[in-house]
């Protein structure tokens, strides 16, 4: 997970910002409260970005950093949204000696992003998964419900080239 | 009274309180036993192992445990020393090593590095034996006050645990997990850019290397060797009884005199005293004091010689920025005072005139660059260093301290009262204070000068004490963990007082982010602030002039230059702004 602030704009809603006003009026005054509210931040906004962090900071009155700190423990937060497309390569062992490192690697360089993170106009964003069970076809791609198999890196560009809307 | 137990501690019998655990105990009987990340109070959580001993309770079999966090119990039996121990403590710091860049030779804290005396205690002779992956970090330069070197970072998380505890700030903390673990700001900022108040708590807390002040003493060395520059020092109230720590003197030796030596063998043109300028700031504020309660001003005043306490006011607090004093710190008005009356005084340019002060505080740094801190159009202060800084320099100049003989500071900014001594223990301004608001206040002279209740080494003291007509109550706190409570039940209606002094760090400048690093070893069992403090309350007691007011130099400055107290030219010289500034 990549932990410096996502580069996609936030556009966090009215409706969500109340929706999250609420959890930590409900949590505030608990001991150990911290991670009730980052898990249902999280399900209100998908992610929990710099401007959500502050708003429980404040809301709290518990330190930024003690909130980052917890975020960039538990590989259950995320500190970047999902992409319009989010793509994961699956780099389990079948896939890995065949070459889904390669691929990772071209499809990273494509979109300028590294693992967990999103493209700033938020269509894309890339994960390094574990076994989906389609060692078969590996290596294996999935972009949403779609699945790539049997890939050379040079398929990399003829692929997203069909998310290009 | 506490109960007792009785214990085995290498097959000796001992008779030790119930609450203990295993390493006061040993402590109590003499016994060390080496820790890292144990704080007292502030960081106990059992994490760096290396106070690993064995332990015999019952029928269970010996086993290794953490001293610092494992209770005593009824007949246990605890060793040392064992050889099982001795391997355990040397493998944790063979493993500490595995991930430290191991940079002693160019290391600001080589010679008073936790890790490093160990390692020479433990005959550690293979510095590389876990050689692998290392992670290289970024040196973080970008405060003004301080560095943050995460490759002698230990991650014994004294910094973040002070920083959350002692502050109740918390903007330092541990980030991700297993091997990429760092301490590290939220959204990996850089320490210039986030609401970090300077106090420089971390770094007193530091085992190693890993964080240090901003060395400036090469920058004073140059100055120094300019003879186009009139190069002028003051020393804060509290280095007088801390400096001299650095040279192996007990904790609690006031080194004045040796202190005034060495600056002037350093090559000062003048070497004056920050207590005048702490007296210049009590008229000042003592007068600001009775000008807002006469005027219906906002109340309560709050002081601001703390930098700190200021930053920490400004990011997090500024609904009591109109609270706090406009009096510049005593650093400040010593360098407005050396840019206007003395550059007056002595002819020279105020841009010609360089001032260095040494300061117990890393804020001060931060302080220097201030808006609204420059009288004569040029910064009042130009370098601020810590008494740590000082001390370097004073070796590197090849002085050697102990041998010096006592001198007095030079006139005509030397001259200074008990009042201002004072100024660096806990209380010390508002006895300072009231020392001069009473008198003026009542016209006559006070019986008593000492204001007991407001001493001591409490996070919180109020007083109430009857002046005239009128019940003038008052608070001190000093950390910012005890400021903020106080400052709370105010916001909250639950108490009112006319005057409030906030010091940033606990106990207050002898106690200060600047001060000689004393190791866990000494600081988990000594009362440094204590005992610091005792030392500036009989320098106090010793001295002829005791009220601010009375400093002949003060009545001097004022008649020959400033005009009246509070007046415009003392105003646009001695006072200053403060902006709000961002939480995140």
């Amino acid at each position: 997970m990549t932990n410096k602030k996502t580069s996609v704009p936030f556009n966090g809603t009215p409706e969500q910002e109340q929706a999250l006003q609420k959890v930590i009026e409900a949590h505030k005054n608990e001991r150990g409260a911290l991670m009730p509210v980052l898990q249902e931040a999280q399900e209100i906004y998908g992610y929990l970005p710099l401007e959500v962090q502050e708003m429980i900071a404040r809301g709290m009155d518990v330190p930024l950093e003690e909130i980052y700190g917890v975020a960039t423990f538990y590989s259950q937060f995320t500190l970047n949204p999902k992409g319009k497309y989010k793509i994961s390569v699956c780099l389990g062992t079948a896939c890995y000696v065949k070459g889904s490192g390669d691929i990772f690697d071209r499809l990273s360089r494509a979109l300028g992003i590294g693992n967990g993170e999103c493209t700033p106009d938020g269509k894309f964003s890339l994960e390094a998964c574990r076994c989906i069970g389609a060692c078969g076809l590996a290596p294996v791609i999935t972009i949403n419900d779609d699945v790539y198999g049997r890939l050379v890196p040079d398929d990399v560009e003829k692929i997203l080239a069909k998310y290009a809307d | 009274m506490m109960e007792n137990v009785n214990i085995f501690i290498n097959g000796v019998s001992y008779s030790v309180p119930k609450n203990f655990t295993v390493l006061e105990a040993a402590r109590q009987v003499g016994i060390e036993i080496p820790t890292l990340c144990y704080l007292k109070e502030i960081n106990e959580i059992g994490a760096c192992r290396i106070c690993m001993v064995e332990v015999a309770e019952g029928p269970r079999p010996k086993r290794l445990v953490t001293a610092c966090v494992y209770p005593v119990s009824e007949g246990m039996q605890v060793f040392t020393n064992t050889p099982k121990v001795i391997a355990s403590r040397r493998t944790t710091l063979e493993l500490i090593l595995s991930t430290h860049d191991k940079k002693c030779l160019t290391c600001v804290r080589s010679g008073d590095c936790e890790l490093q005396k160990l390692c020479k205690d433990y005959g550690i002779d293979d510095a590389n034996r876990f050689a692998g992956d290392r992670t290289e970090y970024d040196v973080d330069a970008t405060a003004a006050h301080m560095v943050r070197d995460n490759n002698k970072c230990i991650l014994c998380r004294r910094c973040s645990a002070t920083c959350a505890k002692i502050q109740d700030i918390g903007v330092i903390g541990a980030n991700d997990r297993g091997f990429a673990t760092h301490i590290g700001c939220a959204f990996e900022k850089d320490l210039g850019e986030i609401a970090c108040i300077s106090c420089g708590q971390c770094i007193v807390a530091c085992p190693t290397g890993a964080l240090y002040e901003k060395d400036q003493i090469d920058e004073v060395m140059d100055y120094l060797a300019d003879p186009s520059k009139h190069v002028i020092v003051n020393t804060a109230p509290s280095i007088r009884v801390t400096l001299g720590e650095c040279f192996g003197n007990p904790v609690g030796t006031n080194v004045k005199g040796k202190m005034v030596a060495a600056l002037r063998r350093l090559g000062f043109a003048g070497v004056f005293d920050t207590d005048l300028a702490a007296d210049l700031t009590i008229v000042e504020e003592a007068n600001e004091l009775l000008q807002r309660v006469k005027n219906g001003g906002v109340l309560p005043m709050i002081t601001s010689c703390s930098p700190g306490w200021v930053k920490y006011c400004e990011h997090y607090m500024p609904e009591f920025i109109p609270n706090l004093s406009t009096c510049k710190s005593p650093q400040q008005m010593f360098g407005a005072l050396a840019k206007t009356y003395y550059a007056d005084k002595m002819g020279i340019d105020p841009a010609d005139i360089i001032v260095v002060s040494v300061m117990p505080c890393t804020a001060k740094k931060f302080e220097v660059g201030r808006d609204g801190e420059a009288a004569a159009g040029v910064p009042d202060v130009d370098v601020a260093l810590t008494t740590r800084e000082l001390a370097r320099l004073i070796d590197r100049a090849g002085i050697r301290f102990n041998e010096l003989p006592d001198e007095e500071f030079d006139a005509p900014l030397g001259e200074s009262t008990g009042a201002a001594v004072i100024f660096g223990a806990t209380g010390g301004v508002m006895e300072a204070a009231l020392r001069t608001a009473v008198e003026w206040l009542t016209g006559d002279e006070l019986k008593a000068l000492e204001f007991t209740d407001v001493r001591g080494i409490e996070g919180i003291k109020e007083a109430s004490y009857k002046v005239g007509d009128l019940e003038v109550k008052v608070a001190v706190a000093s950390s910012i963990s005890c400021a903020k409570k106080l400052l709370t039940k105010i916001k909250n209606g639950e108490a009112t007082y006319h005057f409030i002094e906030i010091m940033g760090c606990p106990g207050g400048c002898v106690n200060g982010g600047g001060q000689p690093v004393q190791p866990a070893s000494v600081r988990n069992f000594t009362d440094l602030r204590g005992i610091r403090a005792a030392a500036l309350y009989a320098e106090d007691e010793s001295l002829p002039i005791r009220k601010s007011h009375e400093n002949p130099t003060i009545k001097k400055i004022y008649e020959e230059y400033y005009g009246e107290i509070g007046g415009h030219k003392a105003h646009e010289a001695f006072h200053t702004h403060y902006v709000e500034r961002n939480r995140f």
